[in-house]
């Protein structure tokens, strides 16, 4: 399948993907890794006149201890996520989660800026930095912003980035304490039916994934454990405010059961 | 757009369009067409190439993005006419293939995983080819072939 027709610009700096972004509107379109753009252009899903490539800004692509939390690029791909050092110790989550992205050859390619980006529900990597409470540094032509991850996904493939805007920075604050990740899926290499991120870090935090038409906090669960319930009676509440989907893999019904029983599992095996 | 890469160590620019796919740019400009299109929709691995040493898609790439880049395919591994590459001998003696038709992508992707890994337990193995299905041998030889060639490679249990 190919796609449209595009007129392909590549940036040499975020200045100039920015500007580029001005001149060409709503007709364009950034291209990161293009795991999740370019199988929608395939299908004429998308069809931007221009693709403008920042995939070689090397200088947004990085994973740096900042204090009290680590910063990332927006061009980081997943499998330098997987095998960073320092987030093995400083956030082992979001390291963990990284390698349950795909298969190998789409952590070769895409980016955590371009999974935020996108801002599908059935992405893993939103779900996580939702539970660890992440900050996005975002940049367009009135300058830079900040916008933390509870308000940034706003509906399905819908954030808070304007089209004009290019995500720079993800800021993680540091958890090492305990975490377990459950990603129920029916054949290797795909989505989350439905997924559940478990975080210790002081309090006890949990992330559905594919719950809803954004990643969603378990607020129910997470208010339950901190009120002192057992792991057994808060998992029972995790599927409190979903509105889960329903595609050919699962109905809403089935998925609000695999909700329950993943945030359980995720809950013991983190030690909750 | 003139797209100018290395494929196989051999220098090569061509003339294409922006949405010319990796794959097309391969098969048709470069004429190079062990690599092979399964499911054009990202799924099944069938396309895997080497781009500066890693396993890529190439029907979920564009060329414009491997422009500058060296890119390895099927036919770059063996090291001479009469020797094969120790993946591929491995797939042969192990009896890895059926059809063929997931053959060049499932050994791309096992010399980038073993490149990662050179040491894999079986589980590794499969996690590290989930990215490639095979409709005919059902994956027991595949994976050990990957095993074999990683003992033959100099890693292996
Ligand atoms: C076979 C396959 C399996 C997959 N499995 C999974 C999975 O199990 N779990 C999962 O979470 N994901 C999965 N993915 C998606 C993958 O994680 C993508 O890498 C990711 O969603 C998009 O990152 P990218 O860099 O490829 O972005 P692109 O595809 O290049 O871009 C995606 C969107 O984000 C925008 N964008 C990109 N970067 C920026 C930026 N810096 N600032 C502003 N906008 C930006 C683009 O304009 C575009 O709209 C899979 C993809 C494939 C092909
Ligand atoms: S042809 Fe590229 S993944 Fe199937
Ligand atoms: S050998 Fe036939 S698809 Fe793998």
């Amino acid at each position: 399948m190919i796609p449209a027709a595009f007129e392909y610009v590549r940036a040499d700096s975020a200045d100039a993907a920015l500007a580029a972004l001005a001149e060409h509107g709503d007709d364009a379109k950034l291209l990161a890794g293009g795991m999740s753009l370019i199988p929608l252009m395939k299908l004429r899903l998308a069809t931007p006149t221009v693709l403008v490539d920042v995939a070689r800004l090397t200088d947004l692509s990085y994973v740096r201890d900042a204090g009290d939390h680590v910063a990332i690029g927006a061009l980081t791909r997943h499998r330098d996520l997987e095998t960073s050092a320092l987030l093995a110790e400083a956030c082992p989550a979001l390291r963990g989660v990284a390698a349950e992205v795909g298969d190998n050859q789409v952590r070769h390619r895409g980016t955590l800026g371009g999974s935020v980006a996108h801002g599908d529900p059935a992405s893993d990597l939103p779900a996580a930095l939702l539970a660890l409470d992440a900050t996005f540094v975002v940049r367009g032509p009135g300058g830079e912003r900040t916008v933390a991850a509870e308000h940034f996904f706003q509906g399905f493939l819908e954030t808070a980035l304007a089209p004009d805007e290019l995500l720079t920075e993800i800021r993680v604050p540091k958890a090492t304490g305990g975490w377990n990740y459950q990603k129920f899926n029916r054949r290797a290499q795909d989505w989350a039916i439905v997924g559940a991120l478990v975080v210790n870090n002081g309090s006890t935090r949990v992330a559905l994934v594919n719950m809803a038409g954004t990643p969603l906090r378990a607020r129910s669960v997470e208010e339950a454990l901190a009120g002192g319930a057992s792991v057994a009676d808060a998992a029972a509440l995790a599927a409190e405010g979903t509105d889960a989907p329903a595609d050919l893999n699962a109905s809403p019904e089935y998925r609000e059961h695999l909700a329950r029983v993943l945030v359980r599992r995720a809950l013991e095996a983190a030690g909750a | 757009m003139q797209v100018s890469t290395t494929v196989n160590g051999v220098a090569q620019s061509h003339d294409v369009e922006p949405r010319t796919l990796l794959v097309q740019y391969l098969r048709e400009a470069c004429g190079l067409t062990g690599t092979k299109v399964g499911c054009d929709t990202s799924s099944c691995g069938a396309c895997t190439v080497l781009l500066d040493g890693e396993s890529v898609k190439s029907c979920t790439m564009f060329a414009v993005q491997a422009d500058g880049g060296a890119v390895t395919t099927i036919e770059g591994l063996a090291p001479s006419d009469t020797e094969l590459h120790p993946v591929q001998q491995a797939f042969h003696e192990k009896h890895g293939l059926q059809c063929g038709f997931c053959t060049p992508g499932m050994v791309m992707a096992a010399v980038s995983f073993l490149e990662e890994n050179p040491n894999p337990t079986e589980r590794e193995v499969r996690l590290g080819l989930e990215g490639n299905l095979c409709r005919c041998t059902g994956y027991h030889n595949i994976v050990q072939a990957v095993l074999e060639a990683a003992g033959k490679m100099g890693g292996g249990r």
